[in-house]
C-alpha cells in the first residue's frame, strides 16, 4: 500500500437551508485517504457522514473548502468513484448480468472486454446461478452483491459505500463483510465506508473516522492495528470498541464548539 | 462455496408458475373461466330475444336478425345491398385511422413527455399550456378540426390523435417524474451522461407508466373514431353506424357497434400482450 493520497478533503464545509432553517452539515473537515486504505466514517445521524461521502461521489458540492481525487477537484460523479447505496439502486429492468455491464457498456468498452469482466465479477460475487434474474427476484444480500460487482466491473478506484449492509439481516451482513474484505484485499481497492455500527467499523477498516453532529465534524481519526481476520469477541477488539463508543458519545452534554 | 450461508433466504430466480403441462388439469377447470365469462352474454342475448318477442317491438331487431345482418355485412349473399360484404372495407378504414392517429400520438407524446418530465425548462414552458388544453373534450375539437381539415377522414384522424395524445403524454410525464432519483445517481456514477440518460434510464424506468398511457390512449382512440367518422366520412365503422341510423337499419347499427367492440377488445389485448412482454422485469406486470 502506497501512502500517496487518493482522496483529499481540505477545510471542507457544507451549509444549506432546509425549511427556512440554516443547517451546518459539515464544518472544516480535513481528511486524507491513501490508495488501498479501508476507511470507515462513523457517527450518529446528522453528523454529516453521508453528506461527506456524497461530496466525494460528486453528487453534492462543498460550500467551501475542497474535495480532491488524485489532486484534482471533484466536481461531478464519475466512474473512478463507484457508489454502493444502502437501498441498492439497481436498474430493475436489467438482469443481474446487464446491471453489472451497465458501466462498461456506457463507457463504450470493447464487447469482449465487457463480457469477460462481467462474467468474472458474476463469479466473484457468487451469482452465477442468478445471472439472468431481475433485481426483484433477488434477496437483499444478493442485490447488494450485484451493486458491488457493478461498481467493480466499472474499474472504480474508490468504492464509496453508504451503509451498504444496513438493511440486511445479521447473517447476510457478516457474510458480505467477509466477502467485501476478501475482494478489497485481492484488488487493492480504496474503500470509504459509512456505517453507524462501531463493530462493523472496527471489523472492516484500517482507520475509523468518528464524526459528531451539529455541526458535522471529525471528532477523531483512529487507526485500527488489529491483525486480520479480526475476532469481534477478542479482548483487544472490545478495548477499541469501548474507546470508540466513548468518543462517539463524548459530544453529548458538550456545547458545539 | 461462497454463497452457501446466504443462500438460505434466497427466493427462486424465476417465478414458480402452476405447471400446466406436468399435472393434467381437468377440462372443466381449464374451461371454467371461459364458461363463466359466457354466462352474462348468453343470458343477455336470451333476454334480448325474449324482450323483443314479448313487446313486439319494431324498433329493436332480435339478436337472430342482427346475426343475419352481420353475416351479410361480412360475407354478403343475403341482402345484396350497398352494405353487403363491406365489413372489411369499413373495418380497415377505421383501424388505419385509429392506428395512424394512435401511433402518431405515441410518436409525439412519448418524447415530449420524457422531455417535460426530465427538463425543467421544457416543463415550465409547456406544462401550463398543455394543462389548459387537456380539459377540452376531444369532441369539442370536432367542429374546429372539420374547419381546418375539411369534411373527411383527416378530421377523424386528427381527433384520434388528440384523444390518444393526452393520456400518453400525461402518463409519460408521470412515469418520468416518479423515477427513483437514486437511479440517476447510480447511472451518473457509472459514467452515463447527457442524452444517454434518456435512453438508458428515463425511458426504461418510465415504461410501465408509458404503457398505462398507451392503453388509455388506445381505448380513447377507439371511442373517438366513431365520433370522428360520423360526419362527412364515406367509409369507416362510425360512418356505417351513422348511415344505418339514417336508413333506420337498426340491425346494421348494432352490427357496427359489435365490430367496434370486438376490434377494440382485440387490439387492447395486443397492447397488453406487448406490455407484459416488455415489462417482464417488473413484478407488477410480468405474468
Amino acid at each position: 500500500m502506497s501512502a500517496r493520497p487518493i482522496i483529499e478533503i481540505e477545510h471542507l464545509s457544507k451549509e444549506f437551508e432546509l425549511n427556512g432553517r440554516h443547517i451546518h452539515a459539515l464544518r472544516d473537515v480535513n481528511l486524507t485517504i491513501a490508495k488501498g486504505e479501508f476507511v470507515c466514517l462513523i457517527g450518529a445521524s446528522g453528523c454529516g457522514k453521508s453528506t461527506l461521502l456524497r461530496i466525494m461521489a460528486g453528487f453534492e458540492t462543498a460550500s467551501s473548502g475542497a474535495a480532491k481525487m488524485w489532486g484534482s477537484a471533484i466536481s461531478e460523479p464519475g466512474p473512478d468513484r463507484g457508489m454502493v447505496f444502502q437501498d441498492y439502486a439497481l436498474f430493475p429492468w436489467l438482469s443481474v448480468r446487464d446491471n453489472i455491464a451497465f458501466g462498461p457498456t456506457e463507457r463504450s468498452r470493447p464487447k469482449d472486454e465487457i463480457r469477460g469482466k462481467v462474467e468474472s465479477f458474476i463469479d466473484i460475487v457468487g451469482l452465477r446461478k442468478f445471472a439472468d434474474a431481475y433485481p426483484h427476484q433477488l434477496s437483499g444480500g444478493m442485490k447488494q452483491r450485484v451493486a458491488i460487482a457493478r461498481v467493480l466491473a466499472n474499474d472504480a478506484e474508490v468504492v464509496l459505500m453508504d451503509e451498504p449492509f444496513g438493511a440486511l439481516d445479521a447473517m447476510t451482513r457478516e457474510r458480505l463483510q467477509e466477502e467485501l474484505l476478501d475482494i478489497w484485499q485481492r484488488t487493492g481497492l480504496t474503500v470509504v465506508f459509512v456505517t453507524h455500527s462501531i463493530e462493523e467499523a472496527i471489523y472492516l477498516s484500517d482507520r475509523v473516522v468518528v464524526m459528531t453532529p451539529a455541526p458535522g465534524k471529525i471528532e477523531s481519526d483512529n487507526a485500527v492495528h488489529l491483525a486480520r481476520p479480526r475476532d469481534v469477541s477478542a479482548p483487544d477488539f472490545n478495548e477499541i470498541r469501548r474507546l470508540l463508543a466513548g468518543k462517539l458519545h463524548s459530544h453529548h452534554g458538550r456545547k458545539a464548539a | 462455496m461462497k454463497d452457501s450461508a446466504a443462500s438460505v433466504a434466497i427466493p427462486p430466480p424465476i417465478e414458480i408458475r402452476p405447471a400446466a403441462a406436468a399435472t393434467p388439469v381437468p377440462l372443466l377447470t381449464r374451461a371454467g373461466p371461459l364458461l363463466l365469462a359466457l354466462v352474462a352474454p348468453v343470458l343477455f342475448l336470451i333476454l334480448w330475444q325474449l324482450g323483443v318477442a314479448y313487446t313486439k317491438s319494431r324498433l329493436i331487431p332480435p339478436p337472430t336478425e342482427v346475426a343475419v345482418m352481420m353475416w351479410d355485412f361480412a360475407f354478403g349473399g343475403i341482402w345484396d345491398d350497398a352494405f353487403s360484404q363491406t365489413l372489411h372495407i369499413h373495418l380497415m378504414m377505421s383501424v388505419s385511422r385509429v392506428y395512424g392517429g394512435f401511433l402518431l400520438a405515441t410518436g409525439v407524446a412519448v418524447p415530449l413527455g420524457l422531455l417535460i418530465g426530465r427538463v425543467l425548462l421544457a416543463r415550465q414552458m409547456l406544462d401550463p399550456m398543455l394543462q389548459m388544453l387537456r380539459p377540452i373534450p376531444v369532441t369539442a375539437w370536432l367542429p374546429l378540426s372539420m374547419i381546418i381539415f375539411g369534411l373527411g377522414g383527416t378530421s377523424a384522424f386528427s381527433l384520434v390523435f388528440l384523444g390518444a395524445f393526452f393520456p400518453i403524454l400525461l402518463n409519460t410525464v408521470f412515469g418520468v417524474r416518479n423515477v427513483d432519483p437514486k437511479l440517476f445517481e447510480a447511472a451518473a456514477m457509472l459514467g452515463c451522461q447527457g442524452t444517454n440518460i434518456f435512453r438508458r434510464v428515463v425511458l426504461p424506468a418510465a415504461l410501465p407508466s408509458i404503457f398505462t398511457g398507451l392503453r388509455l390512449g388506445h381505448g380513447l382512440a377507439w371511442m373517438v373514431i366513431v365520433v370522428g367518422e360520423m360526419t362527412g366520412v364515406p367509409q369507416g365503422l362510425g360512418a356505417v353506424i351513422m348511415d344505418a341510423r339514417t336508413l333506420s337499419r337498426t340491425d346494421l347499427v348494432i352490427c357496427g357497434m359489435i365490430v367496434i367492440g370486438l376490434a377494440g377488445f382485440l387490439s387492447d389485448k395486443a397492447i397488453t400482450w406487448l406490455s407484459s412482454r416488455m415489462l417482464s422485469w417488473s413484478p407488477q406486470h410480468s405474468r
